[in-house]
């Protein structure tokens, strides 16, 4: 069991320029998101909201949060977390879904 | 390590040595954070799941009541909250290079953009409360049940996300003054790091509200 | 590993160390064994109180008609009992007592990752307790909704719902903070040596319990906010007149409800897989299916809320799919009790107090399994739904299971917590009520729901009043035997014998301490060379 020095973790300090751009790139997909939500018609508007959104909301997780640069053990207790969430509204459209 | 076993160990020297050994676990404090983060999502979860029987039940109504949200202080406040998890984010490169003051000037810009996007949330609702469209609104009860569950979700999810909001805010003054203090530095800086972890789980929270409120139209 | 008692009276044990003395040296201390002792002396007393007010229900129910209380506080009794002893005993359970002082023990650490957390986690406890019992005494008087506060009654009912249900969240905030705890403290303070494979299994099912605890108890934290927020507000999510829908709150409440019967079932089987070993000097069987078993209950045991609610209008669908993995969660459980018994094939089985118990969870648990089976077929849940078979069952698997679990890991643990030995004759006399008071008790509730006697019902028909008057009969003899098997423990601290370090022949680290540990636990860090449970065939006495 060896605890992580601070000096190790020196070795990965995510430059400004890596978040700004990642900034940038969220910025733009909630313009898309936007854009198509408005204009279009509501199938291809829920299609953009299922895939663009969790896109940013992983580039937060990936980034911001540091998940990347995390060793696995964090990353699968995420996974199960999130996947957690996913099985219950997947599990209760059993109900809603066939009523 | 014990020490001499002569000498009596006081609790507050335990709880030092504990406090101590917390102190230096950082890998343990970081997942100490996201397992916390982990109840935050799925405390919000609990709201989603509602959220998306009745938005399976109600499509048409939900789609109409997202018309009367205003989409565009709902981007601006997406962006404003987006922009906040940069400079928090900001903040924690900087302290980990051992630049203390733009990493105070980063956090503090983080409060702030936190504080611009009460203000507008605080000005949305008011106009909804003004014209009755709230939980038991004179307006929303003229109106049908699918519009009455999506603004009492509305109000539900955006108040509970506001309350998380105020919560980090304070986290973050605090940490602040920790960072102006030196106890938070390039050596020991994994409180920063666990504050910033929570505030960019209270914008990953918002970047899924955005669509589900107001882009339903 | 050296026997470390020899050095232990330089040393003072975590009972009488420390500069300030008294009260405040307890409800102030962030060491794990003194907040072990502050929830457990907290849940034993919650637990008698939940004990009277079944007496008391059980008393109502020996004449058709009136017999000592109105319809109006037989409601308000089944809640109370319901909330007590769910929130306040079975769910804090075996962790937040056993799993707190003997987690890091066995593990070989100080004590848990974030010992500060521990005792705010407590402080929650606490709060959570006095709001509860203040709900009975304020507002328009305690609820009388069921434990389960159904909506759309909860949110109409004058009865005090919002402070009960708000105890209930911080209560669960206590147990959220104890699983995330005990998580990291399995992650990051394992002795060196200690591998995943050489952790015992008590330590497997509270990481397992941990995670349920981390992840399902959120989503009744919102919902019962939900509630209050409906009762406030108005805000329509559970109210068919604004559109919402009752049967949402059921699933929500039951995605948490049910997981939470494995975070009260999942300790108890890993207390007993510590306890059968030692009794039957070999070595546990299947190590790896009993550690991964529990894993996978956890995990598909958060698949099944819904057969809770087979009768209340969900889709064929859901009740075709729930029913299947309804059976599907037996399957772990059931390669837990063949380990069990296997693990006494062959063995040297000496009947000592745990043992006796230990060995009464497995035959108890078995029956309140078997007939959590036979609910799970649709066909018989429209029957048994909500009848006394289902007050049986789950008092079978809650008392029977937990908390025979709950009294063995007592028997078990308590020379080591106390540095005192109990009475074991009393303590094997005490157990002769209770199984068979427990048996006649929960037996003929099978019997009466069986035979169409609904649950929650303040009168019944004379039809069933001979099984009643049976039952509570039932119920005097195991509680006459819960107080001689509790009282014996009290006449333990008062003038009990010292007890050694190693009373029973465990070879867990617990057993190479002082008996009470010192404040510390170990003088010096061990190093695990060998996986648990491997007996030599020599008995210490």
């Amino acid at each position: 069991m060896t605890q992580l020095t601070l000096a190790e973790e020196h070795g990965h300090i995510v430059p400004y320029s890596t978040f700004i751009t990642v900034w940038v790139i969220l910025l733009a997909l909630t313009m898309i998101l936007t854009y198509v939500a408005k204009t279009f018609h509501e199938a291809l508007s829920v299609w953009a909201m299922l895939t663009i959104t969790p896109l940013k909301a992983g580039l937060v997780f990936y980034y911001f949060m540091h998940l990347k640069f995390e060793g696995p053990l964090l990353k699968a207790m995420v996974f199960v977390a999130l996947s957690t969430l996913v099985v219950f509204i997947g599990m209760l459209f059993f109900d809603t879904s066939f009523q | 390590m014990s020490s001499p076993a002569a000498q009596a160990h006081t609790d507050l020297a335990h709880a030092e040595a504990h406090g101590q050994a917390v102190h230096r676990d950082y890998a343990g404090a970081k997942i100490g954070m996201w397992l916390f983060l982990f109840t935050e999502i799925l405390l919000f979860g609990g709201l989603f799941i509602l959220y998306s029987a009745y938005r399976a039940k109600y499509p048409h109504e939900f789609h109409e009541a997202s018309n009367e949200l205003n989409f565009v202080i709902g981007v601006i406040n997406t962006v404003v909250l987006l922009t906040s998890s940069l400079s928090m984010a900001l903040s924690i490169s900087a302290v980990q290079k051992g630049n203390r003051r733009l990493s105070m000037i980063f956090l503090a810009a983080t409060v702030v953009l936190g504080g611009v996007f009460l203000v507008n949330k605080y000005f949305e609702w008011m106009v909804k409360i003004h014209h009755g469209l709230y939980p038991n609104g004179p307006e929303l009860l003229k109106r049908k049940p699918g519009e009455i569950l999506f603004f009492g979700l509305y109000f539900t999810m955006t108040g509970l996300h506001g309350l998380h909001v105020i919560a980090g805010m304070i986290v973050l003054s605090i940490l602040l003054v920790l960072l102006a203090k030196g106890r938070i530095g390039q050596d020991d800086y994994i409180k920063l790091e666990n504050g910033g972890l929570y505030w960019h789980l209270v914008d990953v929270i918002w970047i899924f509200l955005l669509p589900l409120f107001y882009l339903a139209a | 590993m050296s026997m470390a008692a020899v050095a232990a009276h330089a040393e003072p044990s975590f009972l009488d160390a420390g500069e300030r003395k008294g009260l405040l040296a307890w409800v102030l201390s962030t060491d794990h064994k003194r907040i072990a002792i502050l929830y457990l002396t907290a849940m034993l007393i919650f637990f008698l109180v939940g004990v009277t007010m079944g007496i008391l229900m059980r008393l109502e129910q020996l004449t058709m008609g009136e017999t000592i209380m109105k319809a109006q506080t037989y409601n308000a009794l089944f809640t109370l009992h319901g909330v007590i002893m769910i929130f306040l005993f079975v769910i804090p359970g075996l962790p937040a007592s056993f799993g707190n002082f003997f987690l890091p023990i066995l593990i070989g650490a100080k004590d848990v990752a974030f010992p500060r957390l521990n005792l705010l986690s407590w402080y929650f406890f606490m709060t959570g307790a006095v709001l509860a019992v203040t709900s009975l005494f304020t507002g328009g008087g305690p609820p009388d909704t069921g434990w389960t506060f159904y909506a759309p009654y909860s949110i109409r009912t004058g009865t005090n719902v919002s402070l009960a249900v708000f105890a209930a969240f911080i209560l669960g905030l206590s147990s959220i903070l104890t699983g995330l705890n005990f998580v990291t403290t399995i992650h990051r303070l394992r002795a060196p040596g200690m591998t995943w494979h050489r952790m015992p299994l008590f330590a497997w099912s509270l990481y397992a319990t941990g995670w349920v605890q981390i992840l399902a108890t959120p989503i009744i934290g919102i919902t019962l906010m939900l509630v209050i927020m409906e009762r406030f507000f108005g805000i329509g999510v559970f109210d068919p007149a604004k559109g919402g829908d009752p049967v949402l709150y059921q699933h929500l409440f039951w995605i948490y409800s049910h997981p939470a019967v494995y975070i009260m079932i999942l300790p108890a089987m890993g207390a007993i897989t510590e306890i059968i070993p030692t009794f039957a000097h070999r070595t546990i069987f299947g190590y790896r299916f009993i550690a991964y078993s529990s894993v996978a209950i956890a995990a598909l045991g958060s698949l099944v809320w819904a057969h809770h609610m087979f009768t209340s209008g969900i889709s064929d669908m859901a009740s075709l799919v729930f029913s299947l993995l309804t059976f599907l969660v037996a399957i772990p459980s059931a390669i837990k009790v063949f380990n069990w018994v296997a693990t006494l094939y062959k063995g040297s089985i000496d009947l000592q107090p745990p043992m006796l118990y230990a060995l009464s969870f497995i035959f108890l648990f078995c029956i309140g399994g078997l007939t959590g089976i036979m609910q799970g077929a649709l066909a018989v849940n429209v029957h048994v739904h909500d009848t006394y078979f289902i007050v049986g069952h789950f008092h079978y698997v809650m008392f029977g299971g937990t908390g025979f679990g709950f009294f063995a890991a007592l028997l078990y643990w308590f020379p080591k917590m106390f540095g005192k030995m109990y009475n074991r004759k009393v303590a094997t006399l005490a157990w002769f009520p209770i199984f068979i008071g427990f048996n006649v008790f929960y037996f003929t509730m099978l019997v009466l729901g069986w035979e169409g006697m609904p649950r929650r019902y303040y009168n019944h028909l004379p039809q069933y009043h001979t099984l009643h008057v049976l039952a509570t009969v039932g119920s005097w003899i195991l509680v006459g035997g819960v107080l001689v098997l509790l009282g014996n423990f009290i006449v333990a601290l008062l003038k009990g014998q010292q007890a050694p370090a190693n009373p029973w022949g465990g070879i867990s680290l617990e057993w190479t301490i002082p008996s009470p540990p010192t404040v510390e636990n170990f003088e010096e860090v061990p190093t695990i060379t060998q996986p648990p449970y491997h007996f030599n065939p020599v008995v210490h006495r």
